[in-house]
């Protein structure tokens, strides 16, 4: 049902080894509530992504168990160590079973 | 002028009332969801820093952070919302700080609360007042 989903992640290309970097992520998603009403009064029926999880190299860095009350296009801050070079995955499962994920490299500089 | 006036008392008695009687269900939604997180245990003041706007002009997106050094996870609760629960933050092994950012809804003007799940097993808490202008749940 999500239309034009579009997750948008910004990681620094490249971080000394045991740096700790700010991750930022945002994913275009309309985290329909359930409480709204449409024109002729029927609920619209609730239509979120309820979870997102960040991963470095396999093992975890982030996750959030997401309510309705979250904004429309979720956006999470937060910070990763780097012990080596590796690939960041981000991954955001949605109510209606789709999976949206993003990768993004990271090198020792 | 007698009637009057009581018809005014009375009406404005059942206002009062009106309004006070749905805080007691939100009250219980909130603890509620507070003793699923904790199982009932004592929280600390200290050691959790909740950081939101105090005034909300849309109650759509308001920003809200958190910083807990030393929690494995972070739950943040809007105790004026229909649904008191907004997210869960879960630090894995490679978190760099506990500490995140997020946006969320707001109904109307209310605290916001979190509690941080320690390491060591022990709970705190914190919570902020947000004015909020326009609410954000388009009931």
């Amino acid at each position: 049902m999500a239309e034009n989903v579009t997750p948008r992640v910004r990681v620094p290309s490249s971080a000394a080894a045991g740096e700790v970097i700010t991750i930022k992520t945002l994913i275009s998603h309309v985290m329909e509530s359930g409480q709204r009403k449409d024109g002729d009064g029927n609920t619209i029926p609730r239509s979120i992504i309820n979870t997102f999880s960040c991963d470095f190299n396999g093992q975890n860095v982030f996750s959030v168990n997401i309510e309705p009350a979250v904004s429309a296009n979720p956006y999470f801050e937060f910070d990763a160590v780097v012990p080596e070079a590796g690939e960041f995955v981000f991954t955001w499962n949605d109510d209606d079973g789709s999976v949206y994920t993003d990768t993004k490299a990271i090198e020792i500089a | 002028m007698k009637i009057s006036r009581r018809a005014t008392l009375a009406l404005g008695g059942g206002a009062a009332l009106a309004a006070l009687l749905p805080l007691p269900g939100f009250a219980d939604a909130n603890d509620d969801a507070i003793a699923a997180f904790t199982g009932g245990a004592e929280m600390a003041d200290t050691g959790l820093t909740l950081i939101t706007p105090e005034i909300a002009e849309n109650g759509n997106t308001v920003p809200v952070e958190v910083d807990a050094p030393g929690a494995v996870s972070v739950m943040i609760l809007a105790t004026g919302n229909p649904n008191p629960g907004v997210c869960t933050f879960n630090f894995g092994p490679l978190a760099g700080s506990q500490h995140a950012v997020t946006r969320m809804r707001l109904a109307r003007t209310q605290d916001v609360v979190a509690v941080a799940k320690m390491a060591d097993g022990s709970f705190a808490k914190a919570s902020a007042t947000v004015k909020v202008t326009i609410g954000g749940c388009g009931g």
